[in-house]
């Protein structure tokens, strides 16, 4: 989504005059592929019973929509701002379904709004500006004048083109609801295992363990030899209770993380794994411990997937913190071929991500190697400080 | 001579009393309940080159096993805490620790031997790669034999064969021979 209100990126590359007089000259060109657009549109819906209707409406609003992005980016070149494409994602399927994603996607009827503007007044105030300069006597105007009228024409234009502040903030909220609800799922299927870990193991084996030292107190007075059997039994039980309650805490939240952060963790996860794993990078302080145990397994959960598939000869995870964005890229030199859709635990990966507006980009081509990328914007700590630093909300929309 | 102290501050205090023969630490404890116990005893190490130190901790980290063993040669032990419940094996554990010698967990030492590696590794038996798993623990020959049902004698012969094998000097000394092969391992 784009934020009108940021500073502009160059203010100093702003395009001149002869610039602006080109990009009108471009617009007032549009008119042509623009009603072109219109009429495969219209002359489409009337005839979708048919199925060569739904490819004309389909033609029409992508003949649309190119225009449009380079609407955008005139308009943001205009008034030095950055305006990032705000469509939904096409989903995979047969035009049919991108038609429907299309005619589902609000920013596609903003388009066709903005339509009407660029082949009327906006078309009129374009083509002002070539004339201006066209007609030698009005020079003086074309000169201050077209920063001006391109500057309003550029504005009307991202009105339509960009959501309002209303919309982007509704769409943060669908975003939230939808990362809050599974953030709980999360928890609440987190929080099962963990009663099924204790539950079959430490719980069972304290069992045991009482069990044997009732039948060594039982066994005292007439086998004092057997007792003294049943009671080292005992110890060995209470031993194998510990490791497995060990396993447990190390499943909620990993000792060396809580001791040595996010780096030494990595760094600890790395020298248990059966392949060499190279860590590079490092962070100079503390991230918000929420984050930090997300992050944790969810490089936990790509190297234990790279162990599995990827018949690997190396891996490497690389950490850095810049521009408040935690990078964390681990890769590995196996076959590839890695869909993330795959498997329930990189979706449940990505999903904790999700919560902390972080995100996970895979990128693993047949034959390898398989990138991970996971991005989660976060403030970093004084290393010195022994309280961690709160997760703050982003104010990113969604 | 024992002296019992409950956080770090104190700590650094009774590690300085140049009386003191060594040190049982565990890993946590008050101010920050971090890794105090583990930096504690390489800071005193560093103070004091060789000065045994035996961690204790719930868990065990291979991380933190290499950085006892960086810390310089010998004289230094890393347990689990519930160790502690076999008692002789433990107190075993520190004397030797106190001699010189190098304890590891049984877990640190079947961790780092589940690592892939390379060639030399490979060319040791299943019955020599136990010797050595054994060995890392810091146990005596006699203690081998005991655990593996052989004669002192058989262990003393699969030791040369594991330093022939991965091309380490024979005589090096009870202790020191631990050492060697931990280093060998890369731990």
């Amino acid at each position: 989504m784009s934020d009108l209100s940021a500073p502009p990126s160059a203010e100093s590359a702003r395009p001149g005059p002869l610039r602006l007089t080109a990009y009108a000259g471009e617009q007032v060109l549009w008119l042509v592929p623009l009603l072109l657009g219109l009429v495969l549109f219209v002359v489409g819906g009337v005839l979708a019973i048919i199925w060569v209707g739904i490819a004309l409406v389909l033609g029409g609003l992508l003949v649309v929509r190119g225009i449009a992005d380079r609407q955008r980016r005139i308009a943001g070149r205009v008034l030095g701002i950055d305006v990032p494409s705000p469509y939904r994602p096409a989903p995979p399927g047969g035009p049919l379904v991108r038609l429907w994603s299309m005619i589902g996607d609000p920013m596609t009827w903003r388009d066709l709004g903005w339509l009407l503007w660029a082949i009327t007044a906006g078309w009129v105030i374009s083509l002002l500006v070539v004339v201006l300069m066209v007609a030698v006597a009005t020079l003086f105007f074309w000169w201050f004048g077209t920063p001006h009228l391109m500057a309003v024409r550029s504005r009307v234009d991202l009105t339509f083109l960009t959501y309002g502040a209303t919309e982007r903030l509704e769409q943060r909220v669908a975003a939230l609801t939808r990362s809050r609800a599974e953030a709980v799922d999360h928890s609440a299927a987190e929080l099962r295992r963990l009663e099924r870990d204790l539950h079959d193991g430490t719980q069972a084996r304290l069992v045991a363990v009482s069990m044997s030292l009732g039948m060594a107190e039982a066994q005292f007075e007439d086998d004092p030899e057997a007792a003294r059997r049943t009671v080292s039994e005992a110890r060995e039980a209470t031993s194998a209770a510990i490791a497995d309650l060990r396993s447990v805490v190390r499943g909620i939240h990993p000792p060396v993380l809580a001791d040595r952060g996010l780096d030494g963790a990595v760094r600890a996860l790395a020298l248990d794994m059966a392949v060499p794993v190279e860590v590079s990078g490092g962070l100079s302080g503390r991230l918000p411990l929420p984050i930090e145990s997300a992050v944790y397994f969810a490089v936990a959960e790509c190297l234990a997937n790279a162990a599995k598939h990827a018949g690997h000869e190396h891996a490497w995870v690389e950490l850095g913190h810049r521009d408040g964005v935690l990078r964390v890229v681990v890769g590995d030199d196996g076959r590839g071929g890695a869909d993330p859709d795959a498997g329930t635990g990189m979706r449940g990966v990505m999903r904790r991500l999700a919560a902390f507006d972080g995100t996970m980009a895979v990128s693993s081509p047949a034959g390898g190697p398989t990138v991970v990328t996971l991005e989660v914007p976060c403030a970093l700590s004084d290393p010195h400080d022994s309280s961690s630093p709160r997760t703050t909300p982003s104010s990113a929309p969604a | 001579m024992a002296r019992a102290v409950d956080n770090a501050v104190e700590l650094d205090g009774a590690l300085a009393d140049p009386h003191v023969d060594g040190a049982v630490l565990d890993v946590r404890m008050p101010p920050s309940f971090t890794d105090e116990g583990l930096r504690a005893a390489i800071a005193v190490r560093e103070r004091r080159p060789g000065f045994p130190v035996m961690v204790l901790s719930q868990y065990v980290e291979q991380l933190y096993a290499r950085e006892l063993l960086a810390s310089g040669e010998g004289a230094v032990g890393y347990l689990l805490k519930d160790r502690v419940s076999d008692v002789r094996q433990f107190v075993d554990g520190v004397r030797r620790v106190l001699g010189g010698g190098t304890v590891l967990d049984p877990e640190v030492v079947a961790a780092v031997m589940a690592r892939r590696r390379d060639e030399p590794l490979d060319r040791l038996t299943a019955r020599e790669k136990e010797v050595l798993s054994l060995m890392a623990e810091g146990r005596s020959n006699a203690s081998i034999g005991a655990a593996l049902f052989v004669t002192e004698k058989a262990v003393a012969k699969h030791i040369n064969s594991i330093f022939a094998k991965l091309d380490l000097p024979v005589d090096l000394e009870v202790n020191r021979r631990v050492q060697a092969v931990l280093a060998y391992l890369r731990l």
